[in-house]
């Protein structure tokens, strides 16, 4: 009785005042952090939830199915979609990374004039809102192409080419900044040790300096694969007829009802976007 | 003689954009098979030395020799030296082996040939085993080691070191030192060895030179060096001095007189182009000083003073002795004979004799 008596006052005031002091700052972050999530997420759980219900309608839960899922993969036109999107992605994104990486090199290694405004303007399409960069994509294919035709009697049309090249313009900036963010703690004394023992400027490259960007590069890959499999804007502006990806299969549809085949679809979307980026991100945190 | 040096420097400066002066006309010829020390403070210009010499940097104006022949501007790839970096720069993405076999394989020597002398290489720094093993999963003194072996392998005329053992912690350092001199001689590559530990350069070292603000001070065979520096940074970075300021006043010989604050004539070694009243300082080690008690003057230049610190230090002592009011002089005595020559023990406050053999003190022009 006399111990607890002792001890009790001493220890449970302090801790009593200290959580009251912290209490109302942490009911506002803890709240904000709910909130936000709440914002950000509910709409696409709800997505994913009413992809797999057994109703037509929207709004009301039957039952479990997958049966959207199973019609989406038998609907030729989304199979058509999804390829286009594949290809457009698995190009755009190869000649991105290539041309990204060596951006990168370059204006890690090398000094000129000007530098800094190239710089600046290499991030423009990073920050450059998409409607104006997708609109400026247009009207540079159609002024180029009615050139070409002019002069060469070459004519060219909008499709899967030009979304291509639009992809490749937007995405390989985001691989330069990701392979930069390598190159600024890359050890350069690596590739003076391998010239040291013989390695030309070529095989320092290959043998050293590639295979150490390497998780960088691949991270810059996948992000510029997940912008490509994401894009509607740029692509809807540069599409021209018959040439249709997934985002504008879905848009299209939307514009008929939300339908749980687009519920399904975009579901679908979403986890390969998820597991691209999550991809990414891992790969940029290895050492 | 008729051989030529391996590395030969004629008149080699560096200046950086940043109009540093790093390496100020520095010669230096260093021999076949010769372990080659630059030794000098902190950013001294040793590493800089040491990439002029690799092809990292170039020259600003001289030319530097490799067995002969001018290197001008010929890249790294191509000069038949290999460096130990500092920091080791072991490829992080490859195994012990792979980082050994690099040399080779860029020289595209056969396979079974780079696996043969793979196995000899780290035989020969004793990690046969690791060869599997990442840069990472190794403690610092094994990569070491390693970058050892990956120089070695390509069988270089020189090996460049700089501070090899700079990130080892002291007990492993002192090992690795004699380790590194027992494999020097067994290969009999030439090493050039950068350094600022004096200690470890006089332990290995056939010659070392003596670096200071980018100019080479002396050069020498650690004997020379330690018993005969010519220049007060020498005497001063290598092992300890006292410096007595003072006055020549009798030229005799072999030796000299030189009087201390007009008052103490002390003995030194003779140096040509001294003059009777020239200002000069005698530079004389610590240890190479002898006390005994008062009362046994002789006439061969025995200085009086009294003690006024006596500070222990394990295998030695070290006695603070003031010679004048402007002058004290450290001695180092060993503690197998802490006693005066007559047997007494030397407390603070004591009269003592200091005496010293005239050669053993180096007159430094002031
Ligand atoms: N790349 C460089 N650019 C400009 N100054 C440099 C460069 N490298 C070295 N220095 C300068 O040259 C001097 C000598 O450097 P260094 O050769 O590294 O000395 P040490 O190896 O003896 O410590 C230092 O003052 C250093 O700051
Ligand atoms: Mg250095």
């Amino acid at each position: 009785m006399s111990t607890t008596a002792t001890t009790a006052p001493q220890t449970a005031p302090l801790a009593t005042r200290r959580r009251w002091r912290l209490k109302p700052g942490w009911l506002v972050l803890n709240s904000n952090v709910l909130l936000t999530f709440l914002f950000l997420y509910a709409p696409i759980v709800i997505l994913v939830i009413f992809s797999f219900n057994a109703s037509r309608q929207q709004a009301v839960w039957v039952g479990f199915t997958i049966e959207w899922y199973e019609q989406m993969i038998r609907d030729e036109r989304v199979i058509a979609a999804a390829k286009n999107s594949l290809i457009i992605a698995l190009v755009s994104t190869a000649v991105s990374t290539v041309i990204g990486t060596l951006t990168a090199l370059a204006l890690d290694r090398f000094r000129f004039r000007a530098k800094t405004a190239f710089e600046g303007a290499m991030y423009l399409p990073i920050i450059v809102p998409e409607i104006v960069m997708a609109i400026s994509l247009l009207v540079f294919f159609n002024t180029s192409f009615n050139l070409l035709d002019r002069w060469l009697g070459l004519t060219l049309k909008f499709g899967l080419g030009t979304i291509t090249i639009a992809h490749i313009a937007f995405s390989f900036p985001f691989v330069a900044v990701v392979v930069r963010a390598r190159l600024a703690d890359f050890d350069r004394t690596l590739e003076q040790a391998a010239q040291d023992l013989g390695a030309n400027e070529w095989q320092t490259f290959r043998y050293v300096t590639l295979p150490l960007l390497m998780p960088g590069i691949l991270a810059g890959a996948l992000l510029a694969f997940t912008l490509s499999i994401d894009d509607f804007v740029i692509t809807f502006f540069n599409a021209g007829i018959g040439a249709t990806t997934l985002p504008l299969e879905i848009y299209g549809r939307i514009r008929r009802g939300i339908t749980p085949e687009v519920n399904a679809l975009s579901a679908v979307l979403l986890l390969a976007s998820i597991a691209l980026v999550l991809g990414s991100v891992l790969l940029q945190r290895r050492r | 003689m008729g051989r030529t040096a391996d590395v030969e420097l004629r008149n080699v400066s560096k200046v950086f954009d940043n109009s540093v002066v790093a390496v100020d006309d520095v010669s230096l010829e260093i021999e076949p098979g010769e372990f080659f020390s630059l030794l000098g403070p902190s950013g001294c210009g040793k590493t800089t030395t040491l990439r002029m010499i690799a092809g990292f940097e170039m020259p600003t104006s001289g030319e530097i020799y490799i067995e002969g022949r001018p290197m001008g501007e010929t890249p790294p790839f191509r000069r038949n030296v290999n460096t130990v970096f500092q920091n080791y720069a072991l490829f992080p993405h490859m195994t012990v082996a792979e980082n050994v076999a690099f040399g080779l394989r860029m020289k595209r020597v056969p396979r079974d040939e780079i696996a043969r002398r793979v196995r000899e290489a780290l035989q020969l720094v004793r990690l046969a085993g690791f060869e599997d093993r990442y840069p990472r999963q190794l403690s610092g003194g094994q990569q070491q080691r390693v970058a050892l072996a990956r120089a070695l392998i390509n069988r270089p005329r020189v090996l460049l070191l700089d501070e090899p053992l700079g990130a080892l912690d002291l007990k492993l350092r002192k090992e690795m030192q004699l380790e590194l001199k027992h494999l020097q001689m067994t290969v009999g590559i030439t090493f050039i060895y950068v350094t600022h530990d004096q200690e470890e350069a006089l332990t290995m070292s056939d010659r070392i030179a003596v670096m200071n603000a980018g100019r080479v001070l002396q050069v020498g065979t650690p004997l020379e060096i330690y018993e005969r520096p010519s220049s007060r940074f020498v005497a001063d970075f290598i092992g300890e001095s006292n410096f007595l300021e003072g006055r020549v006043t009798g030229l005799n010989g072999q030796q000299v007189t030189v009087v201390i604050d007009d008052r103490v004539p002390v003995p030194a070694r003779a140096q040509d182009g001294l003059a009777v009243g020239e200002q000069v300082t005698v530079a004389i080690r610590p240890e190479k000083i002898r006390l005994r008690p008062p009362g046994m003057e002789r006439t061969d230049g025995c200085v009086r003073g009294r003690v006024e610190e006596v500070v222990y230090i394990g295998t030695d002592t070290y006695y603070l002795v003031r010679l004048t009011e402007r002058c004290t002089v450290r001695v180092r005595v060993q503690n197998s004979q802490n006693r005066l020559d007559s047997g007494e023990a030397v407390g603070e406050g004591a009269e003592v004799l200091l005496s010293w053999v005239p050669e053993t003190a180096m007159v430094l022009k002031a």
